[in-house]
Parts: structure tokens; sequence; C-alpha cells
């Protein structure tokens, strides 16, 4: 019988399918230098930072390092499905029970900074000078009091998207004695559920608080994109500690999904963050443009003790069971944790 | 405030050196762009065929199904694409994922259906003597297929520039399946979502203004090709 032009057409349209498939297989499995995909928290990415350590560490190795940037929340759930290599993140309590669930291993605390309360200038709830505490119920009588409560008005921005930060500021209001889903359902409270750009244009936009890491305020009020003081900053409860972590490459209920993972290379970059270049390009970072360090490198503040209530802050609130990486959770690389 | 004008201006000098990293993004959306309109084309015009050609049961069920899937929207295909490519998914063990492949496949599923619709109503709108008056002359089945595809060739054009369209303004599908990977997977829309968010606004416009010369040329094209087609038959009336 005789073919149809349409059945024609679509024959060559299942082999160029193919060919565009298979293409990329074989270019990414055989070609291509090996891929490092890591899934990072967006203040070290949208801060630049990531990029230099990027740079820095490809030009001594032959990977190509791939960074997908998300909230803490989204880069965990994508190395539970396998989907990346490496986690960057900072969310001590969600990345404990990543660990427990045996989704990753080996974490080390590779860097800290502090969140910062940011608001207008004016202060209209006067919370500049306050502990965290202090300032939050300050925010709340403010926003009980606004004459407008129809919901327009709205005078706390969150970041709402289940990221590191967002995971900090529901710890905020619980310490400072608020149900964090009865404050979040105020009128005068905005939830953005986008990263912390958006939520600080919001903000400003706004003339609203909120909380941001202290990386991306920065970059924002110097470049002039955002009016917003930096109102609370350094405080013990402001506390953000950064951490790797590699992605799993056995989990014996699921096999199969993560016998992909580029578990060696993982472990090479976990071991050049917590080395003393790239600890020192970190607590560098930025200080030349903003005058101050975006971020500091953990590493050398740990293993030497000092300064002292910082590294107790950092232990309190990032160590879990007295250790950054309880030895269930290690796999080999004893030289990580002396 | 951000200072629009100064923006603006380190754009236009972003565009006019010719900025090696802007212009990656560029040739790299066409390509994707590209590729995915080529693909949709190779499978949707049998589709189109058939269902401009055949007469079977349910046909207006299918060509409303496909009518309906053209507004999609993109995010929604990206999720559903990333759940299918996630190596956790029925296709994770391709290894597709955060490849330039899978944003090819997912843009070329997304503008399948307009490309369908479109050419659809095109061959539809061809009148049915001309199919007649080929197997008359004694053209095979294929042949007399082939004279009506020409005849609707305008329309067909019109779907290939609107799907392009499509594929090149869509934002969810390449930032879910591509993940907006520097230098690999970011194309003109996910790069203009990443520059903003980190503040560099020079370049998010730069690619904003880009975007819209790229998506301004397309449309100018469309109206051409209907101009084109008026000519035509201007010419041919006489005959």
């Amino acid at each position: 019988m005789e073919m149809h032009t349409w059945q024609k057409l679509l024959i060559v349209a299942v082999l160029s399918t193919i060919i565009v498939v298979s293409s990329t297989i074989v270019y990414f499995n055989h070609f291509a230098k090996r891929r490092l995909i890591i899934s990072t928290t967006t203040s070290l990415y949208d801060t630049g930072l990531l990029d230099l350590l990027e740079e820095n560490y490809e030009a001594s190795h032959n990977v190509d390092i791939n960074v997908v940037a998300a909230g803490t929340g989204i880069a965990l759930q994508q190395a539970q499905n396998g989907d990346v290599d490496v986690v960057l993140v900072h969310s001590p309590s969600m990345e404990r029970t990543f660990l427990e669930r045996g989704y990753g291993e080996n974490r080390k605390i590779i860097a800290y900074n502090f969140f910062t309360i940011v608001g207008p200038t004016v202060d209209p709830a006067s919370i500049a000078g306050k502990t965290v505490q202090e300032a939050l119920r300050c925010v709340v009588n403010y926003g009980r009091n606004l004459t407008d409560q129809s919901g327009r008005t709205k005078i706390w921005v969150s970041r709402g998207d289940n990221s590191g930060t967002h995971s900090k500021e529901r710890s905020l209001w619980e310490i400072a004695g608020y149900n964090y889903t009865l404050i979040s359902s105020e009128p005068w409270y905005a939830s953005v559920g986008s990263g912390m750009a958006d939520t600080l244009n919001v903000a400003d936009q706004k003339s609203a608080y909120t909380l941001s890491d202290v990386g991306t305020y920065l970059k924002f009020h110097k470049d002039g994109v955002i009016s917003l003081s930096a109102l609370i900053t350094e405080e013990q409860a402001l506390l953000n500690v950064y951490s790797v972590m590699a992605v799993k490459s056995s989990i014996p209920a699921n096999q199969s999904i993560h016998e992909q993972i580029n578990y060696n290379d993982a472990m090479d970059f976990i071991k050049y963050l917590v080395s003393p270049v790239a600890q020192q390009l970190i607590t560098d970072y930025g200080k030349e443009v903003y005058g101050q360090s975006l971020f500091f490198g953990a590493v050398q503040p740990l293993t030497t003790n000092m300064p002292l209530p910082l590294v107790d802050w950092i232990k309190s609130y990032a160590f879990f069971n007295g250790s950054e990486c309880p030895p269930q959770y290690r796999n080999g690389f004893p030289e990580l944790y002396p | 405030m951000v200072d629009v004008l100064g923006g603006i201006m380190q754009a236009l000098q972003l565009i006019f050196t010719g900025d090696a990293t802007l212009y990656g993004i560029v040739c790299r959306t066409l390509l994707f762009s590209g590729v995915a309109v080529v693909l949709a084309t190779l499978w949707g015009t049998p589709v189109a065929m058939v269902l401009a050609f055949k007469n079977f049961r349910g046909k207006t069920i299918v060509k409303t199904f496909f009518n309906s899937l053209i507004g999609i929207p993109t995010v929604v295909l990206g999720l559903f694409l990333y759940l299918i490519f996630s190596k956790g998914g029925p296709l994770g063990f391709l290894g597709l994922l955060y490849t330039p492949a899978a944003i090819i496949l997912g843009e070329a599923l997304l503008v399948t259906p307009i490309l369908i619709s479109i050419t659809t109503n095109a061959i539809e709108a061809v009148d049915p003597d001309v199919m007649n008056l080929a197997k008359t002359l004694g053209a095979s089945e294929s042949q007399a297929s082939l004279a009506v595809l020409k005849e609707a060739l305008n329309g067909f054009l019109l779907s290939n520039i609107a799907s392009f369209n499509r594929a090149i303004a869509e934002l969810g599908v390449a930032l879910l399946v591509g993940g907006n990977i520097v230098g690999l997977t970011d194309v003109l829309t996910t790069a203009i979502s990443r520059y903003t968010q980190r503040g560099e606004l020079d370049f998010a416009i730069a690619l904003g203004l880009l975007l819209m010369l790229i998506v301004f040329a397309i449309n100018i094209l469309i109206i051409a090709a209907r101009r084109i087609k008026l000519l035509f038959e201007v010419w041919r009336s006489p005959q």
C-alpha cells in the first residue's frame, strides 16, 4: 500500500525526536566535561559569591559546575528527587530532617553571616535598636493599631516560599511568642512566595518591614534598587549559617534514582569549599564594593574555637548533637571532621 | 529608586558592544525555539492533515482538545515535565533534566496545539475542489494532499511563526526543566528573571530589549506574509 504524506512526516518526526534526545544523552555522557549540579539557596547565588567560587574551582578541575538557584526548601526537594549532586542551604532544622531521612551526608558548615530586619528609614513602628523579640512585638502592635485593617496596608512582607530565610522568620515569630499561622493571616502581613529580591522590592514599594539576609540586602541597597534601612543587625537570634551536603548516591529504597549522582565530584567540591583558599574567598567577597564582608568563612572559627560568643552561637544554632555532622551521617572522609 | 535611564543607557552599550554573554543567550534562545518549532511542525502537521482530511468519530472533540490546550500555562506544563524528567519520574533514566534537550522537547510540546490548530484551519480553508481536481488530473492521494498543503502555505507559515513567538516568549518550561543554568540552559526570559533577581538591571533591560526586538520582527514577518498572500491573489485573479 502506498504511504500517505502524513505517515512519512510522522516517521521523520519520530526520528528527529530520537536524534535530539539521543544526541543530548551521548553528548553529556561522553563529550561534555563531567557535570556537577549544585542546588543553592538564592542568597549565595544572587550576591555573585557562587560565581566566584565556581570560576576558581573550574580553573583547576575538569568539571562543569551547573548551578540551579532555588530557596532552601526547593533545593532540598530537588536533592531528594536525585536531580542535583550537592546542596548549599541555610536552614539547620530542615537540613537535620534531610539527613535523618537519609537523603544526604557529609554535612559541613561553610559560612555564616547575620540576617537583618530592614524597614523604611522613618521606622514608623520604632524598632531600631531593640532586640528582635521587642521589635517584632512593636511591628505587631503597629500593625494591629493601623486605621486601615482592610488588608490593603501591609507593614510586614514575608518570603513565604519555604526558604531558609522564611524558616528563620517563622522561628523568630515563635520566639517572640506568636503563633506563626495566626500572625501570618493578619491583614497587615504580606506573603510574597518568591525570592529575596522580589521580597525586598515589595517591602520597599509598600514601605514595610522584612527579614533579609544581609548579603542580598547590601547588594540591592548599594545599587540603589531599594531605599530600606537595616534596623536590627548582628544579634544571636539573627545568626545565619550556610552548610553544604552531598546527596547520597545509595539509598536502599530508591537505588535506581540515585545511582547517577556525581558523588565523587560532589565530595571533591565540598573539600574545596572548606579549604583555606575558598574560605578566604568567601570572607573577602564584596569587601571592596560594600565596605564589609557579605559572608564569613566558618571553618576557621569552628576549628580554633575563636571568637568565642560567635562559635557558641553557631554551635547552639546549627550543630546536631554537638556536631556539625553526627557520625551516622558521615561516609568516609575523616579529614573533613578532625 | 531605580535609575531607569542609566539602566537603558548601559543596556544599549551592552547591545552595541556585542557583549558575549548577552549574545550567547540570544543565540541559545533562537536555537532552542527554532528546533522546538521544527519538531512541533514535524509531528504537528501529520496530525493536522488527518484532522483536516479524514472524517472520524470524535473529530470535534480532538479539535476542541487542541484548541483549549493552546492556552496551557507554561509553568503548569513545566511542572508536569519536571516530574516526568526528574530522576524519580518515568523518563528520569534518560538524564534529560537541566539539559537543552529538555527545553527543546518542552517548548515543542508547548507549541504543538497552536501549530495543529492553525494548520488544520488553514488546510480546511482550502477549496475542496483543489483536492478533487488534482485527483481528476491523475494525482495520487499523496500528491493531492501535497497540492492542498501548497495552497495552505500561508496558514502553514503563520502557524510556524506563531509557534516560534510562543516558544521564545515562554518562561515556565525553560525555567523548570532547564534550571536556568548559566551558559547552558539560560534563555532570554529566564535570564531576564535571573538578572532582575540579582539586581543587575542593565543586563535585564538589554535582554528585554532584544527579546522585544525579536518578537516585533516576528510580527512584522506575519504582516509581510499576509501582504504577500494578498499580492499573490491579486496576481492570480485575472487568470
